[in-house]
């Protein structure tokens, strides 16, 4: 039987080991990037194992309790959910200001073109990324009734994915990138992203393979599938030659049209099966949970499953309309993404119809509320999209600010309020608390960040049309009526509009911060209960 | 296997496959019998708080 002591002693062997390894790296590298980036990496790992160090107990310590479910790795990912979730939407809000007031770009390290990347990821990767990995942890041991499959594997899966954010992060302010939307670490991140993902695939595959329930619940579905395609997505797309083994410049394998259409493949796909897939997964878990009622149509959602993984693959060309890739290729990814309504459409309503019968619930129950909003999102969200791949739309749509309130509608409704669903239901359950600190701050959490989204994606919509309309405008002689810089101008109300909008979701982040601290620590809000719920979580601790 | 030949491959062979996959998929879930087992299904996150004390009692 491993102890907690003998865990953390090899965990400091191997931290202290990799310390070394990079450091000798940061010794011998190509170009002074290279060292910076390797020496964040030293202190890091260095940092972690003094820390690991220090919590080896020489008494032996007491023997680790592997009867039941493996959830440490589970409480540090709420608690690091939460905490990237903040930074994101922080960094969000000051990319937005940048926008509005260029003065703003301190250069070099804190300019919009570096910090844009760092939010991007931030909340698609740090936020979106750890959300999933610990959610995806919470329900497969509950829905297999097994425990994590290869002990420590979580925990090295876990730290492993959070030191590749460390490492995109630091990389993009000291200006490391590739340039690949979404994709922007260079060859050496991508390799380690490649090991810490394998050790996710097999924990995950692992645990389901040992599961004490014979069906597999469709929620693990939707994760394997996200699991597996973006190990697939991940690979292709970063096949790059590095120009030194000990540099950060790479170069991608393909060229041309060819580069451009592998990039909007894992593109679209990262939005499709980490944006979407895994997030069903944890729709599909956390609202017959919080309801306390089964899935609306399981046949559905296994239709539903199949659909939208056979179909959403072939849907990225819809980003390239109008360039040098193949017209049969820009209409095959129209006509996919259109398609794509129907099993969007059915999970929605599979989602939503879960309530049918409680539908109370959504006056008494904020998280419950906050679910639906999500799946609202996800439904509005995915109607949009197929609309702006329309060729005839996207001509209008393109490059425009609407492309920008489309993701925010997304990602902020649909991908943020079905996280804080999640996490408002895990944490105190994870901790053995009876509640949350305050079901009220959910309530306001609810409506600062519904609010914030609605003011976001409406604000976007009109500077993306006005932007798109004013790009256009031809004159009886055929010239352009507006200069770029005129149609620059015409969208600084909007953006001011949008730090506005911005800022109520982050205020919405940082008092879900509070209350999921104060929950952690014991604590219970002393407030009148929402009028009538009649749940034992919503009546006040004596 | 040169690039027309595979797009060829994909576009028949291919979209069969991935046909038959989901044709199969309906017919499972119409045989009879179907609608009970998804019911089954559906219940299963909401039996599973804590079911690892309880292998360990029985």
């Amino acid at each position: 039987m491993q102890t907690t002591g003998t865990r953390h002693t090899g965990a400091a062997i191997v931290l202290a080991v990799g310390a070394l390894l990079t450091l000798l790296l940061a010794g011998f590298a190509q170009d002074s990037l290279f060292r910076v980036h390797m020496g964040v990496v030293t202190v890091a790992l260095g940092i972690a194992a003094i820390v690991a160090l220090r919590r080896i107990s020489f008494s032996g310590g007491a023997a680790e309790d592997t009867s039941g479910y493996m959830d440490g790795p589970i409480r540090v990912g709420a608690i690091m959910t939460v905490f990237w979730g903040v930074v994101g939407f922080l960094v969000g809000v000051i990319v937005a200001t940048q926008l509005a007031v260029p003065e703003l770009n301190f250069g070099p390290y804190l300019t919009f073109g570096r910090l844009r990347p760092l939010h991007t990821s931030a909340v698609i990767f740090a936020f979106g990324g750890t959300a999933l990995i610990t959610t995806s942890m919470y329900v497969v041991q509950r829905t297999t009734r097994a425990r994590l499959f290869g002990g420590s594997l979580a925990w090295f899966v876990f730290w492993g994915y959070q030191l590749f954010i460390l490492m995109a992060a630091t990389g993009y302010i000291l200006g490391i990138t590739e340039s690949r939307e979404y994709a922007e670490p260079e060859w050496y991140v991508d390799l380690w992203l490649t090991i810490v993902w394998v050790a996710y695939l097999l924990m995950f595959m692992g645990t389901l393979i040992k599961r004490k329930e014979p069906h597999i619940y469709v929620a693990n579905w939707f994760y394997l599938s996200f699991i597996v395609t973006i190990a697939m997505l991940h690979v292709v797309n970063n096949l790059s030659i590095p120009v030194s083994f000990l540099g950060t410049k790479s170069y991608s394998l393909f060229s041309g049209v060819q580069d451009a259409l592998t990039q909007w493949w894992y593109g679209h796909n990262a939005v499709g099966f980490f944006l979407t897939a895994g997030f069903l997964g944890m729709m599909y878990y956390f609202m017959p949970k919080q309801a306390e009622r089964p899935v609306y149509s399981y046949r559905l959602s296994i239709i539903h499953f199949w659909a939208l993984i056979f179909l959403y693959i072939w849907a990225g060309p819809h980003h390239l309309h109008y360039t040098a890739l193949p017209d049969w290729a820009q209409t095959l990814g129209m006509v996919f993404s259109i398609m794509l309504w129907m099993p969007s459409w059915g999970g929605m309503i599979n989602g939503l119809m879960t309530l049918s019968g409680a539908w109370d619930k959504m006056r008494t129950d904020p998280i419950i509320r906050m679910m639906v909003i999500a799946v609202a999102f996800y439904g509005m969200s995915t109607f949009e999209g197929p609309v702006m791949s329309i060729k005839a739309v996207n001509g209008l749509s393109h490059y425009t600010d609407w492309t920008i309130g489309h993701v925010h509608s997304g990602a902020l409704g649909w991908v943020g309020m079905i996280s804080f669903g999640a996490i408002y239901y895990m944490v105190p359950k994870l901790w053995g608390r009876s509640g949350l600190y305050s079901l009220r701050m959910v309530n306001w959490h609810f409506w600062l960040a519904t609010l914030g989204i609605v003011i976001y994606a409406a604000v976007m919509w009109v500077a993306g049309i006005t932007q798109g309309l004013m790009w256009r405008e031809y004159d009886s002689q055929g010239f352009l009526v507006y200069s770029f810089a005129e149609t620059v101008a015409a969208l600084k109300p909007y953006y001011v509009l949008r730090i506005f909008g911005g800022l109520l979701y982050l205020t919405g982040g940082l008092i879900m911060a509070y209350n999921i601290w104060m929950t952690i620590l014991g604590r219970r809000r002393s407030e009148k209960p929402i009028a009538g719920a009649v749940t034992a979580a919503a009546q006040p601790a004596e | 296997m040169d690039y027309d030949a595979f797009r060829h491959f994909a576009d028949s062979w291919g979209l069969i496959y991935m046909f038959a996959i989901f044709g199969g998929v309906l017919v499972v879930l119409l045989l009879p019998g179907a609608k009970r087992r998804a019911q089954e299904a559906a219940n299963i996150p909401l039996n599973d708080d804590h079911p690892l004390e309880e292998e360990r009692r029985s």
